[in-house]
């Protein structure tokens, strides 16, 4: 197996526990905003693309890089947008403006 | 080297992002330290964009600042769409976060072929197939929540059988490749493959079991995007896309436990043979049914009332007026609360969205854990457009298809009201003995108007003298 594998194997790992131990604390309250939050993170694969694109390997790799580009950045944008909006509407009775 | 330094410090900006990221979902954990989580996400995520956009290896911007704006332009409209609208947005989010994973995965093929070492073909197989069926799959879920699909299942005879054929031919396929990568076209086939796969493997199930369907495709997008990580070597990619497969997943199995059903009986048909056989039991028998005065009145002399809020309510768009009736009865004093069953709605939290956006406080929102204790000290259970998540045969019919489902224990309170269009049985097709009970009133309606006409007869009953 190559170096690269056993490395990313190890972050992955690693990661998927600290995301089980973390998001197992969200409350149930929160679990619409959470998923929207994951996406926009999740949309991080939009560096990739980026680099996909920017590299012009080939006419077929940059036009994939570029569609992936504008598909993962709309996740980004779209994503945060939309957690921010829900999170604002979560008020407790006491916190409401008069 | 400037080259070498350059990388360095996009390297430690990519580690500061997962920082990032980890934090974000940690100050999640509270109402109250979530919109920070937001902003170190973003922040995060806007430094990781920009320190790629140095990247050496980066060489033209002009197509990739087009692509960007083009995506900002979707994913503002994305991000500003209708709070009852935020579960087909979601299933499109995980559509294209899965499309960008597998064409970037594509991308990398067909730059590396043909020669692709073994363990990479590999990855960038099983990358590339997760991605596709996913892409395929969420916008199936999209078009179903969206309505312009239809809801229920639609099954044949033999159908577990052909998608797992299908999904065997798409793993066959790159076996095959990873043995000879310079078949180009196979690979081409493939991505077909594993698309329609995800076709098939969404369409067979039903509007309700959308929670995890929908928790099921967020985690299979986020293990797409660490399988990229895999294949680039790009360790943010893996923390992000691990975070996003564990949270997936977590959902997931909170939704699968909400029903009483693992993730094959979901995924391979439970309830579409249950279907006929128990709506061909359904007997008539005498329900009580109260008008909108009556019920008005009974409220008014409760001291304690908890509200059943299901997908019904979404559906006639009834939060605001329910709102309204919980101001109204909460200025008289008496103590309301809302009762969340974790599978009502479409995905997960979707009823406190709703509930949240129409102006109720948090606190009011209850998990079905957090309710079920208070039901024998409530005066009134009113239940608007929730069925299953209230049927007391979960509990006592070893008969029944949902038995041993947690259901909210609506039938312990003092009295209950059910505000249903008519007496038609709920998604699975069961009959609910609640509605028999002696303590059940049945208010026939749309919930939207009903609750309406109880907020008219609590705000005045002037009208009516």
């Amino acid at each position: 197996m190559p170096a690269d594998f056993i490395s990313s194997l190890f972050v992955f790992i690693l990661s998927a526990f600290l995301g089980f131990e973390v998001i197992k604390r969200v409350s149930p309250l929160l679990h619409t905003p959470l998923m929207s939050l994951t996406n926009a993170l999740d949309a991080i694969v939009v560096v990739a693309a980026i680099i996909i694109a920017g590299r012009h390997e080939s006419r077929l790799s940059t036009i994939l890089g570029l569609v992936a580009v504008a598909a993962s950045f709309s996740n980004m944008v779209g994503g945060f947008v939309i957690t921010d909006r829900m999170l604002h509407m979560f008020k407790t009775g006491k916190a409401k403006k008069p | 080297m400037t080259g070498f330094m350059t990388q360095q410090l996009i390297d430690s900006t990519y580690i500061l992002a997962a920082v990032g990221f980890i934090l974000a979902l940690k100050w999640l954990s509270s109402p109250v330290s979530a919109m920070r989580g937001v902003l170190i996400g973003e922040i995060a995520s806007a430094l990781a964009v920009a320190a790629t956009l140095f990247d050496p290896q980066v060489s033209q911007y002009k197509w990739i600042i087009i692509a960007l704006i083009i995506g900002a332009g979707v994913g503002v409209p994305l991000g500003l769409v209708k709070m009852t609208a935020v579960p087909q947005r979601t299933a499109i989010s995980h559509a294209f976060g899965a499309l960008s994973a597998a064409l970037i995965g594509i991308a990398e093929y067909y730059v590396a072929a043909p020669n692709v070492p073994k363990f990479e073909m590999a990855e960038i197989g099983l990358e590339v197939i997760i991605g596709s069926l996913t892409f395929t799959g969420s916008l199936i879920a999209a078009g179903k929540l969206q309505e312009i699909l239809p809801q229920r299942p639609i099954t044949f005879r033999g159908q577990n059988y052909v998608s797992l054929s299908v999904l065997g031919a798409a793993l066959a396929l790159m076996v095959t490749l990873v043995v000879h990568p310079e078949l180009t076209h196979l690979f081409l086939i493939m991505v077909g493959v594993a698309l329609v796969f995800g076709m098939m493997l969404v369409t067979p199930i039903g509007g309700a079991d959308m929670p995890t369907v929908i928790s099921l495709l967020n985690s299979y997008a986020g293990f797409s995007a660490a399988l990229l990580g895999f294949v680039l070597n790009s360790k943010v990619l893996v923390v992000a896309g691990a975070l996003d497969g564990a949270s997936g997943f977590i959902l997931s199995v909170n939704m699968c436990k909400a029903m009483n059903r693992s993730f094959t009986n979901v995924l391979f048909g439970g309830f579409g043979q249950i279907h006929v056989s128990a709506a061909g039991a359904v007997e008539q028998r005498p329900v009580k049914s109260a008008t909108p005065e009556e019920a008005a009145a009974i409220l008014s002399a409760a001291s304690k009332v908890v509200i059943v809020p299901g997908y019904g309510m979404a559906v006639a768009q009834a939060q605001h007026k329910v709102r309204e009736l919980y101001d109204i009865l909460t200025k008289r004093g008496i103590d309301v609360k809302f009762a969340i069953h974790p599978v009502a709605g479409r995905m997960p939290g979707h009823m406190n969205v709703l509930l949240a956006e129409a102006d109720i406080p948090y606190d009011k929102l209850l998990d079905m854990d957090e309710i079920n204790g208070e039901f024998p000290q409530t005066d009134v259970a009113l239940i608007i457009g929730a069925n299953d998540v209230t049927n007391p045969a979960a509990r006592t019919d070893s008969t029944s298809p949902i038995f041993g489902m947690p259901i909210l224990d609506v039938d312990k309170a003092h009295t209950v009201m059910v505000i249903k269009r008519s007496m038609a049985a709920g998604f699975a097709g069961i009959d609910n003995p609640l509605y028999y009970l002696d303590k059940t009133l049945m208010l026939f309606g749309d919930a939207k108007g009903f609750v309406g006409s109880i907020v008219r007869e609590l705000s005045g009953g002037g009208n009516h003298g």
